[in-house]
């Protein structure tokens, strides 16, 4: 059944096509990012505040909003990320087209935040898909995450996609489903320390 | 602002007098159909070298999770024939007789008066609210208008 998907390639042409096509495709890219909000927590809320006129990224290019996952370039996971969203989040992202990026917003999808030692929270969402920007903060401020933008825009401009890059970027995980994200309920620890209180 | 205005309206019909004329004697020596052809012509090159593009320059790593039709990051459950509780029937009677009425009558309402109709149609939109009363009556016999 997984036998019969063609191998990730770039089209025929990019391969081949001069220094000033690649640039003027990355420079497209990187002023045109739709962006897909995974907003699951309180960074949602600064997520919007920098997309609204104050902050306004719209400015950069960054497109908010966009209807469905097949028309984003860029996903903004925004708060934490539990075991029970996971393969959401994983499914979502691998419906988007390449080239697709991620910026992971906020110390909860950096690596689990304030709740890191939560049963259900996700230790980080980069345990879940690639990310290419990790913006800090506990939430971020907007303009934290126009800096990220920033800093993805001259990653884009940088990268050159190849036949080559983009099948070692999706060997590991291009036959996984999203149902293998799902973990098993997490016991309760045989041994338990009652002396030493809760730091 | 009002000077500007003032004079504006007046230099246009000067201006659409001076140029108007040679417009009009180069446009009808091309048949309309030309035109639309050109059009639709154009139209479909753009749409090939968008799509060419596309397919030259874009990278493509699909995936089983990409190909899947739902976008909502879940797995679908069930099949697409479900059964319905037949009591949420009534729901659907009393909003054929009480909302669906309305598209019938409101626009009958707007030319009543006029002089084609008449007579023929006040006793057709009769029987019409005859038969609504008739579900009317079977409902509140039934006890559907109950409010507890």
């Amino acid at each position: 059944m997984a036998v019969d998907l063609p191998l990730p390639r770039v089209g025929p042409a990019a391969d081949l096509a001069p220094q000033p096509i690649k640039v003027v495709l990355n420079w497209g890219r990187r002023y045109s990012l739709w962006v897909f909000n995974f907003g699951l927590a309180c960074c949602a809320i600064e997520f919007i505040a920098a997309s609204m006129a104050r902050h306004d990224f719209m400015r950069l290019g960054v497109i908010p909003f966009a209807p469905g996952p097949r028309q984003a370039d860029l996903m903004v996971v925004s708060g934490t990320v539990t075991d029970k969203m996971a393969p959401a989040v994983r499914r979502l992202y691998d419906q988007m087209p390449e080239p697709k990026y991620v910026i992971s917003f906020g110390a909860c999808s950096n690596s689990g935040g304030p709740y890191w030692d939560s049963y259900s929270v996700t230790k980080g969402v980069d345990t879940v898909i690639p990310v290419d920007v990790y913006v800090p903060g506990c939430p971020p401020r907007p303009e934290a995450l126009l800096q990220g933008i920033l800093r993805l825009q001259e990653k884009i401009a940088a990268e050159s996609l190849s036949t080559k890059g983009i099948r070692a970027k999706y060997a590991g995980h291009r036959l996984a489903s999203a149902g293998e994200l799902t973990r098993g309920l997490v016991r309760k620890p045989a041994k338990q320390d009652e002396a030493g209180g809760h730091g | 602002m009002p000077p500007a205005h003032g004079r504006a309206a007046r230099r246009r019909p000067a201006a659409t007098s001076r140029h108007a004329p040679a417009q009009v004697a180069r446009l009808p020596s091309v048949s309309p159909y030309v035109v639309v052809a050109a059009v639709v012509l154009v139209g479909l090159l753009l749409f090939v070298a968008a799509m060419g593009a596309r397919a030259l320059l874009a990278p493509r790593a699909p995936t089983h999770a990409k190909l899947k039709t739902y976008e909502s990051g879940v797995d679908p459950v069930g099949q697409g024939w479900a059964q319905t509780q037949i009591r949420y029937f009534v729901y659907a009677f009393l909003y054929v007789i009480f909302a669906v009425d309305a598209v019938y009558l409101f626009p009958w309402a707007l030319v009543i008066r006029s002089s084609g109709l008449g007579v023929a149609s006040l006793v057709e939109i009769g029987v019409f609210i005859g038969v609504l009363l008739v579900g009317l009556a079977h409902a509140a016999r039934r006890g559907l208008l109950r409010w507890f």
